[in-house]
C-alpha cells in the first residue's frame, strides 16, 4: 500500500482550479494503489479554496507554510515538496502541467532521484507500477511508459482530467517550512493585456491564421471570444506568430503550445501537420475555412465554407444570445 | 563569459510519424533531422552574451546518437566555439538519465551560464535543464522569454498562465529559453566552413540506469470524421444547434 501526495497550485493566496483536476488524477492512483491522497499545498498562509481537496478525493489537506511562499519559490517549493515526498510512503507525487509544475517538478524528480513521467493524458497502475501514456511528437504519437523507479513523479496536462468529485475526509493540516525560500525569486506577475486567459488552460479557444489577412482582424477573433463570457482564449497559427502578428504565447503547434480545450474553432487557418499536432487531442473542433480543400476540415468535427469575414461576426451575435439567454 | 549550450537532434516539425517495427520508436526512414528549435535561441543567446561581455566561450554539448555530431556542427556553424557529444545509442526516455549525463560533463567546466531550449519538439519531457540545476546545486529559470544580465546578477521573464512572470536569479544559473527571446541567425556559408575545423570531442554518455521503460509508440486515435455544416454565414445557426445538442460543448 502507498499513498499518493498530490501538489495543489495556488496564486495570490486562492486555489488554482488546475488543483481539481491534479486531486482526481492523484485519487485514481491511490484508489490503484490502495492508499491514501495527501494534498499538499505551499503557501504564505493559509490557501482560499484548499479545502475543496478533500470533495475531490483527498483524505488529508497538508497546507505548508512559508512567508517566501506568497509567489512561487522554485527552489523552496521544491525543497519542501520532496521533503515531504520523503517523509511518507509515497508510491507517487502528482502535479499539474502547468507552467508552474513545469517548473516544479522536474525540480522534486531530480531532488528524490527519481522519473519523471511529464505532461501525461492518461495514468492508471499495472502490476505495482504507474503506467502513463503521454503524447510525443506534439500529439503525433503517444507514448505508453511504465514507471520503474518509486516514487514516480507524474505531472498531468492540464484540461485532460475532469475533476470527479469524491468526497474524502480532507483533514486538514498545517505546518511551517523552515528555511528560505532560495536564490531564485520571482518579484511578480504582469498580468497579460485584458487579463486574458492562456490559450494552454482555456475551455474554449478560437484560433486565426493567415486567412484573417491582417493583425487587426484579430479584432473578430477577440470579440468572438468575449461572446463565450470569459471562458475563451484566443490563439494563433505559427504563421501569423512569425509574422508578429500575435505574442508567442498565443502560439498552437508543434512549436507552440499543446492544448486539448472542450471546443476549438479554427477560423482561417488551413492546418498545417505542426499546427494539427498541437489541437487534436481537443474535444470538439470547429473549422471556418474558405477552402473546402484545407486539411483542418479533415480533423474538424464541423466545419463551414465561406468568407470568415461574414461568418465570425454572425457567430459571435449568436453566441451573445446564447450566453446572455 | 563561459557559456554551455545543452542541444538536441530531433525530428523535424513536419515529419509525419511512423512507428518503427518495434512498437515502440519512431521510423526514422526519410525523416529528417534537425537542431531542436527551441535550442536555436539557446544557441543565439549564448553567441550574443559572448559577444556583449567581449570574450569567453560558448560550447555546444549534445547527448545522443553518433549522427548528433551533425547537429553540433550546426551549432559550431552558427557561430559556437566547440562541441563535446555524450554519445549513447539513443536518448532515454527518462530525462533524469539524461540529466545525469549532461551533469557529470558539465560539473567542472566553470561556466557562467548553462542554457537549454525550454523542451524538445520530439519527446515534450521539458524536464532536463532544471533537473541538471538540481544535480550541480544551481540556480535555474526555466521558459526564459525576455533576458537581462547585470554582472552576476540576472532578471529574466517568463510566460505563465495569464501573464509574465518576473524573476530574479543570481549568476552562475542554468537558464531554459522560450521563443521569442531573440531571433535566430542562420549558418553562413562562412561560418559552415569554418565549423568543419572546430573541436568536437566525442565521449561515452554516463547515463546510469533510467527509471522509465517504453512500453509502446502509438499512433494517436483516428478524430471521427467530421462533416461539412454549411456554406457562409447561414450555417451558423445549424453549428451552433450541433455544438448544443449533439456536441453538447455549449
Amino acid at each position: 500500500m502507498s499513498h499518493v501526495l498530490a501538489v495543489l497550485e495556488q496564486r495570490d493566496g486562492s486555489l488554482r482550479k488546475v488543483s481539481h483536476e491534479v486531486v482526481t488524477g492523484a485519487r485514481r492512483l491511490a484508489d490503484a494503489l490502495g492508499g491514501e491522497v495527501h494534498a499538499l499545498v505551499l503557501g504564505a498562509g493559509a490557501v482560499s479554496g484548499a479545502d475543496a481537496a478533500g470533495r475531490y478525493g483527498a483524505d488529508k489537506v497538508i497546507t505548508a507554510t512559508n512567508a517566501g511562499f506568497a509567489q512561487y519559490a522554485p527552489e523552496g517549493c521544491a525543497r519542501a515538496v520532496a521533503e515531504r515526498a520523503k517523509g511518507g510512503a509515497y508510491g507517487a507525487v502528482v502535479l499539474a502541467a502547468s507552467a508552474q509544475g513545469k517548473d516544479l517538478a522536474p525540480r522534486v524528480a531530480a531532488k528524490l532521484g527519481a522519473p519523471l513521467a511529464a505532461d501525461v493524458t492518461d495514468l492508471g497502475v499495472d502490476g505495482g507500477s504507474v503506467v502513463v501514456i503521454r503524447p510525443v511528437f506534439a500529439g503525433k504519437a503517444l507514448l505508453k511508459v511504465k514507471v520503474t523507479a518509486s516514487p514516480a513523479v507524474v505531472s498531468l496536462r492540464p484540461n485532460v482530467f475532469t475533476p470527479v468529485e469524491r468526497p474524502k475526509a480532507g483533514t486538514a493540516e498545517t505546518t511551517a517550512v523552515a528555511g528560505d525560500a532560495g536564490r531564485v525569486v520571482v518579484k511578480g506577475i504582469k498580468a497579460a493585456a485584458g487579463g486574458a486567459l492562456d490559450v494552454a488552460e482555456a475551455p474554449i479557444v478560437v484560433a486565426g491564421g493567415r486567412g484573417l489577412k491582417e493583425p487587426a482582424n484579430f479584432k473578430l477573433l477577440e470579440e468572438l471570444a468575449q461572446a463565450f463570457g470569459g471562458k475563451a482564449a484566443v490563439g494563433a497559427s505559427r504563421a501569423v506568430v512569425d509574422a508578429g502578428w500575435r505574442p508567442h504565447g498565443d502560439q498552437v503547434g508543434q512549436t507552440g503550445k499543446t492544448v486539448s480545450p472542450s471546443l476549438y474553432i479554427a477560423v482561417g487557418i488551413s492546418g498545417a501537420i505542426q499546427h494539427l499536432a498541437g489541437m487534436r487531442t481537443a474535444k470538439v473542433i470547429v473549422a471556418i475555412n474558405k477552402d473546402k480543400d484545407a486539411p483542418i476540415f479533415k480533423v474538424a468535427d464541423y466545419g463551414i465554407v465561406g468568407d470568415l469575414f461574414e461568418i465570425v461576426p454572425q457567430l459571435t451575435e449568436a453566441v451573445r444570445r446564447l450566453t446572455s439567454a | 563569459m563561459k557559456i554551455a549550450v545543452c542541444i538536441k537532434r530531433v525530428a523535424d516539425s513536419e515529419t509525419r510519424v511512423k512507428i518503427a517495427a518495434d512498437g515502440k520508436s519512431l521510423d526514422e526512414a526519410g525523416v529528417k533531422f534537425i537542431l531542436n528549435p527551441y535550442d536555436e535561441f539557446a544557441v543565439e543567446e549564448a553567441l550574443q552574451r559572448k559577444d556583449k561581455a567581449g570574450s569567453g566561450e560558448v560550447v555546444v554539448i549534445a547527448c545522443g546518437p553518433p549522427s548528433s555530431q551533425e547537429t553540433i556542427r550546426t551549432a559550431l556553424a552558427m557561430g559556437a566555439d566547440r562541441g563535446v557529444l555524450l554519445e549513447a545509442p539513443g536518448v532515454p526516455a527518462d530525462g533524469l538519465a539524461v540529466a545525469r549525463a549532461l551533469a557529470a560533463e558539465l560539473k567542472d567546466g566553470g561556466y557562467d551560464l548553462i542554457l537549454f531550449g525550454k523542451m524538445a519538439i520530439d519527446d515534450y519531457n521539458q524536464q532536463v535543464g532544471p533537473m541538471v540545476a538540481e544535480l550541480l546545486d544551481l540556480p535555474c529559470v526555466t521558459c526564459v522569454a525576455h533576458l537581462t544580465i547585470d554582472g552576476g546578477k540576472g532578471t529574466a521573464e517568463r510566460e505563465v498562465e495569464g501573464g509574465m512572470e518576473e524573476v530574479e536569479f543570481p549568476l552562475p544559473a542554468v537558464l531554459t529559453v522560450d521563443k521569442g527571446l531573440n531571433e535566430p541567425r542562420y549558418p553562413a556559408l562562412k561560418g559552415i566552413m569554418a565549423a568543419k575545423k572546430k573541436p568536437l570531442e566525442v565521449k561515452p554518455a554516463a547515463l546510469g540506469t533510467a527509471g522509465l521503460e517504453i512500453l509502446a509508440l502509438t499512433p494517436p486515435p483516428e478524430r471521427k470524421e467530421g462533416r461539412i455544416v454549411g456554406e457562409g454565414a447561414a450555417a451558423v445557426p445549424a453549428l451552433l444547434q450541433l455544438l448544443r445538442e449533439e456536441a453538447k460543448v455549449l
